[in-house]
C-alpha cells in the first residue's frame, strides 16, 4: 500500500497538471493499443492461418475476462479491491444456466438475465455493506465472501451443466456480418459504453476517483465516502454478473468452481491497463487492452509451439516487469 | 499505547473497555478459549469425536496451515502479503517427488526445492523491496509464474515417475508413542524461531517498525529494502516446508496441491490477530488461528455438506475480523 504513496503525495492541482494527468494515463493506453496492434500483426506471422475469421474466437475466448477485469477496475479506481469477482462469476453464471435448462423459452431466457444482473447487483451489495459496515480490510471481507459464493454456486450447481438460450449464445459467438468486427468485441464496447462511459461523467464516477485518490479529502469536501464505496461494490458486481452471463454464452453451460486465475489476472490486467493499486487512477479501457494483450501472448506461444505453459510464466513476467519498469522511471523522475 | 488509557479507567476493569483492552494486547487468550469452546461444541455435537485420535488428526492438518499462515503473519506485518506460497509450496513437494527416482534420491530433491523456493522469495523480495512493486501484484505475478515453470517440469519429468518419498510420509502422517503426530518435530521448531525472531531480535523489531510507519522506518536507518529482501526469502522457505509437509500428509505431489490452502492461510492470520495493515500481530495467535480454522473446517465437513461448508466458513471469518476491527479501532 506504501509503495504508490508517492504519486498520491504529488501535487496534482491546477488546469495545466491535470491536462498532462491525463495525456500522460492517455499515453499508456495508447501505448498498450499499439503494442497490441503489433501483436496482432505478430501473430499473423507466426500463425499464417490466424485470419480475420479468427479474431471472433480470440474476441469470445476473451470476453468473460475482459468484463472481469472492467468489474475489477471499478473497485479499484474507487481503493478497494474485490477478491471474489471470480466466484461471483461462477455463482451468476451457474444460476443462468441452470435457470435456462429447467425453463427453457427465449422469453423466458430474458427474465433470467435480468433476474440474474439482479443477483449480481445483491453479490455486490453484500459486498460493499460488509466492507463499509465493518472497517474489515477490503481484502479479508472478499477473501471470504469468495468463500461463500463458491459455495451457493456449488448449491445451485453440483457439477458443471446446464445450458444457455440460443439467443444469448449468438450474441457472442462469431462475427458480425463483416469479419473485422466479432460480435463478442461489439457487446464488450456496448457494455462498457452504456456502463462506464455515463458513470465516469458523472457525480459518482467523480466520487469514485476522489475516494480512490484521497478519501480524507475526498471527505472534507463532501462526497459521501462510505456510500460511494459501497456503490463501487455495486457496480462491480452488477459488471461481474454481466462477466458470468458471458462465460455461460460462451461456454453455453456454468461452472460451480471459480476459475482460480481469474482473479489474478483481473487484478494484473488493471495494473497493467494503467490503473494504480494505490487507487484514484486510471479507467476501463486500458485493462481491456491489457487483458486482450494477455490472451494474444498465450495464444502466440501456443502458435509457435512452445510449451503453454510458459505462456502463465511470460504473463507473470510481463507483469511484473512491467510495473518494475514503472516505478524504475518514477525513481528517476522523483530523484530529478 | 494502552497504559494511558488503562490509569485513566483505573478501577474500571469489568467495564468493556478493559475487555476490549484485554483483547487487543492479548488475542492469545480469547482466541484459546474460542477453541476451547469449539472443541466443547464438537464433542457436544459428536459425542466421542474428540480423541487422542482426532487431536493427532487435527495437529497434523493445522501444522501445515501453521506454517503456510507464518509467510502470510511475517509478510503481513510489513504491510504486505505473500499470494505466492500456495504455489511454491505444491512446487517443493512436486519437485522432490520427482527426484525420488533420480541419482541423488528425495534429498537433492529437498535441496533443489529449498533453493528454488528461495530464488522465488528472493525475486519476489527484490521487485517488493527494491522496485516497490505492491506486494499483492508481485506474488500473484511470481505464483503464476512457478506454476507455470511447475507444469513445464511436470511435463519433462512425467516420464522418470514420482512418488512421495517415504520419509516426508513418516514425518507428515507419523506418530510417535501413538499420540504425538511427527510433524510436530517441524511445526516447533519453526514456531519457537519465529516466535523468538519477532519478539526478541532486532530483525522482528524492524518488521513491525517497517509495516507501523514505512517513513519513520526509514527515517530512523531501517534499511527497508534489505529487509524485505530476507524477509520474503524466508517466506519462500517457509512455504517449501509446508509443501513437503502437505505432500507428506496426504501422501501425494501435484503442482497445485497446497493451493486450497491459500486463503485459509490469510484466514488464519487474519483470525489469529494480524492485521493486514502492518504492525501488530504476532506468530503464536495464528498458531491458534490455524488450530480454528482446521477443527471448525473439520466440524463443518461432517455435519454439513461441502458447499455449506464453504458458505459458514467464509462467514466466520468476516465475523471473526470484524470483531477484531470493532475491538482494535475502539480506543
Amino acid at each position: 500500500m506504501s509503495a504508490t504513496a508517492a504519486s498520491i503525495d504529488r501535487p496534482r492541482s491546477g488546469a495545466k497538471d491535470t491536462i498532462s494527468t491525463f495525456a500522460r494515463d492517455n499515453a499508456w493506453t495508447l501505448g498498450l493499443i499499439g503494442f497490441l496492434a503489433v501483436l496482432l500483426v505478430y501473430t499473423k506471422f507466426v500463425n499464417p492461418y490466424y485470419s480475420l475469421g479468427s479474431l471472433a474466437s480470440t474476441a469470445t475466448s476473451v470476453l468473460p475476462l475482459a468484463l472481469a477485469a472492467v468489474a475489477q477496475a471499478v473497485v479499484v479506481i474507487s481503493g478497494g479491491i474485490d477478491l471474489s469477482i471470480s466466484s461471483q462469476m461462477a455463482l451468476t453464471s451457474c444460476v443462468a444456466a441452470t435457470m435456462m435448462k429447467d425453463y427453457p423459452g427465449d422469453g423466458t431466457a430474458v427474465v433470467i438475465v435480468i433476474g440474474v444482473l439482479l443477483l449480481g447487483l445483491l453479490l455486490g451489495a453484500v459486498n460493499g455493506a460488509l466492507v463499509v459496515l465493518t472497517k474489515v480490510p477490503d481484502i479479508v471481507v472478499t477473501l471470504a465472501t469468495y468463500f461463500v459464493w463458491a459455495g451457493f454456486a456449488l448449491l445451485v450447481r453440483p457439477a458443471p451443466g446446464g445450458s444457455a438460450a440460443t439467443w444469448l449464445k449468438d450474441l457472442v459467438v462469431g462475427p458480425l456480418g463483416v469479419d473485422l468486427l466479432p460480435k463478442a468485441a461489439v457487446v464488450l464496447v456496448v457494455l462498457v459504453a452504456v456502463i462506464w462511459i455515463p458513470l465516469s461523467r458523472s457525480r459518482l464516477g467523480l466520487s469514485l476517483y476522489a475516494i480512490g485518490s484521497n478519501p480524507l479529502a475526498a471527505f472534507r469536501s463532501g462526497v459521501p465516502v462510505n456510500r460511494t464505496k459501497f456503490l463501487s461494490y455495486v457496480i462491480t458486481g452488477l459488471v461481474a454478473a454481466f462477466a458470468g452471463l458471458s462465460l455461460t454464452a460462451s461456454t453455453g453451460i456454468g461452472s460451480p468452481v471459480p476459475e482460480p486465475t481469474y482473479v489474478l489476472i483481473s487484478i494484473g490486467a488493471v495494473v497493467l491497463g494503467g490503473v494504480s493499486l494505490a487507487g484514484g487512477v486510471g479507467g476501463v479501457f486500458g485493462p481491456v487492452v491489457a487483458v486482450v494483450v494477455l490472451q494474444l501472448i498465450r495464444d502466440d506461444m501456443t502458435f509457435m509451439r512452445v510449451d503453454p505453459n510458459y505462456g502463465l510464466v511470460a504473463q507473470g513476467f510481463i507483469l511484473i516487469g512491467v510495473l518494475m519498469a514503472g516505478s524504475l522511471i518514477q525513481m528517476r523522475r522523483s530523484r530529478a | 499505547m494502552t497504559a494511558t488509557t488503562d490509569t485513566v479507567n483505573d478501577r474500571a476493569w469489568l467495564r468493556p473497555a478493559a475487555w476490549r483492552n484485554l483483547l487487543r494486547d492479548y488475542p492469545l487468550i480469547p482466541l484459546t478459549i474460542l477453541l476451547v469452546l469449539l472443541v466443547i461444541t464438537v464433542e457436544l455435537a459428536r459425542p466421542g469425536t474428540v480423541s487422542a485420535n482426532w487431536a493427532a488428526f487435527t495437529v497434523r492438518q493445522a501444522a501445515v496451515l501453521a506454517i503456510l499462515a507464518a509467510c502470510q503473519t511475517l509478510t503481513m506485518l510489513t504491510g504486505g502479503i505473500d499470494l505466492s506460497v500456495a504455489y511454491v509450496a505444491s512446487m517443493a513437494g512436486f519437485v522432490t517427488a520427482t527426484f525420488v527416482h533420480q541419482p541423488g534420491g528425495w534429498a537433492f530433491g529437498v535441496v533443489v526445492a529449498l533453493g528454488a523456493s528461495s530464488l522465488a522469495g528472493l525475486v519476489n523480495g527484490i521487485g517488493i523491496g527494491f522496485f516497490r512493486v505492491h506486494p499483492l501484484i508481485m506474488t500473484l505475478g511470481m505464483g503464476l509464474i512457478v506454476l507455470g515453470f511447475s507444469n513445464v517440469w511436470q511435463l519433462q519429468s512425467v516420464q522418470t515417475g514420482s512418488g512421495v518419498p517415504a520419509e516426508l510420509r513418516t514425518l507428515g502422517t507419523g506418530l510417535t508413542a501413538d499420540v504425538i503426530p511427527n510433524d510436530l518435530a517441524v511445526l516447533v521448531p519453526v514456531a519457537v524461531v519465529l516466535i523468538l525472531l519477532l519478539r526478541r531480535t532486532g530483525y522482528g523489531r524492524m518488521l513491525y517498525a517497517i509495516g507501523d510507519n514505512p517513513v519513520a522506518a526509514r527515517l530512523s536507518g531501517v534499511r527497508s529494502w534489505q529487509v524485505l529482501v530476507v524477509l520474503y526469502v524466508i517466506s519462500g522457505l517457509l512455504a517449501a516446508i509446508a509443501g513437503l509437509l502437505q505432500s507428506g500428509l496426504s501422501n501425494t505431489a501435484s503442482v497445485t496441491l497446497v493451493t486450497p490452502y491459500l486463503l485459509p492461510s490469510v484466514a488464519a492470520a487474519v483470525i489469529g490477530g494480524t492485521s493486514i495493515l502492518g504492525g501488530r500481530g504476532g506468530y503464536s495467535g495464528t498458531i491458534v488461528g490455524a488450530l480454528i480454522l482446521t477443527v471448525l473446517a473439520g466440524f463443518l465437513s461432517i455435519i454439513l455438506p461441502e458447499p455449506w461448508r464453504q458458505i459458514v466458513f467464509g462467514s466466520i471469518v468476516v465475523l471473526v475480523a470484524a470483531a477484531y476491527t470493532r475491538v482494535t479501532a475502539a480506543s
